[in-house]
């Protein structure tokens, strides 16, 4: 069913009573041309671009839980492509781009609002970094410029440019392009657009394990519902990949840690764009539900306990009230972890690994949601040529091997 | 926050210590005749596992001192802290 004005109002006339699922629950195939594990909005993004770009519609999404109950549902959705390094702006500039266009592609409203993403400066170093990604983010094409404290608030009128606080202000970078989407929809509408072009996806079924041949290749899943076939397999798991990969026996860099989100109350609308503050560790936008989406940091160590310390909650909360003194009342409804998967360079692993038809896209640590469309894209591509998209090409594995780092953890201010 | 159990200095709150990743990764006797792949292994790779896991604080706030600990990574429970440099 095409969403329009004139199924809107035909569906009206019937009370709203013939909408139907959105896509289909079918039993598993013995077999498919390609398996994604993981339904979140990485793997959903993957398989519909399999099915719409590259023509492979015998594909199984194989999802533990729920479509986008993992990191999918759990992030901050902010959207940006302000990074330094040129591999990682081709990436995010790509995922931006995507994004653009992303409902009217998926017929689906993914709620897109470049509402802009302000990244605050609270130190000199803070300062001639976010200066030095101003000037590489031109140079890449991509739309990102410096404020000074006043500018910034009048872009965003509740910031307390005060002198008088323990971290001032001292200027920000501003990409305009920048915002946020709704989550769901995201992955509800790459599950919509894959399942109609013939992807099987599969909820409830875990995998448990990995088969291969005497060659090596990957024949294969065990899963919770039975042993599925396939020759080619792509891992999308965000922080369960070490776990998976694991049962294929590669070993990964990566570290599972828990990411804490929370929201507010509802409140009417107040908040005009995105605020990031790396330095103090708080994220704030406001959700068109009315609710603060406030991102916190990291915790300290590995854990799969979707859940995180208190403390870390409460200093980014400490920062909020800093920044934002209008929020001091706010009382906030619910907190939640996500596992995360961080590599050593804090950027993405996306292409082939030492088994033959065994492909991963993980390592998006604290920022893979901005990137779903893009990650989907070339990882679509990738597995579907057997070759790296020449844009997730640098984003090899290998990379850990040869030297070739793609070294975001001190180029892009990102807390981790 | 856990209450970890330094093994000099008893419970104490996780915030005087600061995590130190996983133990027991042995940096070699003679690393420059490593190729790229020992290296690669020695430097990034992790084991992540989901469920018992051997890792190193180090107790900043305190004594000082480094020391490995035994917890569970579902659970955040911690099995047990011994000293470093001593088998699990």
């Amino acid at each position: 069913m095409k969403f329009s004005l004139r199924t809107l109002f035909t569906q009206g006339l019937s009370g709203h009573t013939g909408w139907g699922p959105q896509w289909r629950t079918p039993e598993p195939k013995p077999e498919y041309d390609a398996i994604i594990v993981g339904g979140g909005g990485h793997g959903l993004a993957t398989a519909y671009y399999l099915a719409a770009e590259h023509g492979v519609r015998n594909v199984a999404v194989l999802e533990k839980g729920w479509l986008g109950g993992g990191n999918t549902g759990r992030n901050t959705t902010i959207i940006r492509s302000n990074y330094l390094w040129d591999e990682s702006a081709a990436i995010y500039e790509h995922a931006v781009k995507l994004w653009e266009g992303l409902s009217q592609e998926l017929n689906y409203n993914v709620m897109y609002s470049p509402r802009g993403v302000m990244m605050l400066a609270h130190t000199i170093h803070d300062v001639q970094v976010f200066k030095r990604h101003v000037h590489a983010n031109r140079l890449n094409g991509i739309d990102n410029e410096w404020l000074t404290p006043g500018e910034a608030r009048e872009f965003c009128p509740p910031l307390n440019i005060s002198a008088n606080v323990r971290y001032p202000i001292l200027g920000a970078a501003l990409q305009r392009r920048g915002g946020t989407a709704r989550h769901d929809a995201v992955a509800w509408g790459y599950a919509r657009g894959a399942s109609a072009r013939g992807v099987d996806i599969i909820q409830n079924c875990e995998v448990t394990g990995i088969n291969r041949d005497a060659a090596g290749a990957v024949t294969g899943v065990e899963t919770s519902r039975g042993t599925i076939r396939s020759r080619k397999i792509g891992v999308v798991a965000a922080g369960h990949t070490s776990v998976l990969m694991g049962m294929a026996g590669v070993r990964m860099p990566l570290e599972s840690y828990p990411l804490q989100a929370l929201v507010s109350e509802p409140v009417k609308p107040v908040f005009p764009c995105v605020v990031m503050s790396n330095t103090i560790h708080a994220y704030i936008s406001q959700s068109d539900k009315g609710e603060l989406v406030i991102g916190a940091g990291t915790d300290a160590y590995t854990s799969y306990s979707q859940a995180g310390g208190l403390h870390i909650a409460a200093h980014t909360l400490d920062a909020i009230c800093e920044m934002f003194p209008m929020f001091r009342r706010m009382r906030m409804l619910r907190n939640w972890g996500g596992i995360v998967d961080v590599t050593p360079d804090r950027s993405p692993i996306i292409g082939k690994t030492p088994v033959p038809g065994l492909f991963v896209n993980c390592g998006w640590g604290t920022g893979g949601f901005k990137a779903t469309p893009g990650s989907g894209h070339v990882f679509a591509a990738t597995i579907a040529r057997d070759d790296p998209h020449p844009i997730a090409a640098p984003f090899t594995l290998e990379r850990f091997r040869t030297g070739r780092l793609i070294d975001e953890a001190a180029a892009a201010a990102v807390a981790h | 926050m856990l209450i970890i159990p330094c093994p000099h200095c008893g419970p104490r709150p996780e915030n005087e210590f600061r995590y130190s990743g996983e133990a027991h990764v042995v940096r070699p006797a003679d690393p420059e005749t490593l190729d790229d792949a020992a290296l690669a292994e020695l430097l990034y790779m992790r084991s992540n596992p989901k469920g018992r896991h051997a890792e190193r604080w180090r107790h900043i706030h305190g004594c000082g001192w480094f020391f490995n600990c035994i917890r569970d990574t579902v659970t955040d429970r911690i099995e047990r802290t011994y000293p470093a440099g001593t088998a699990p």
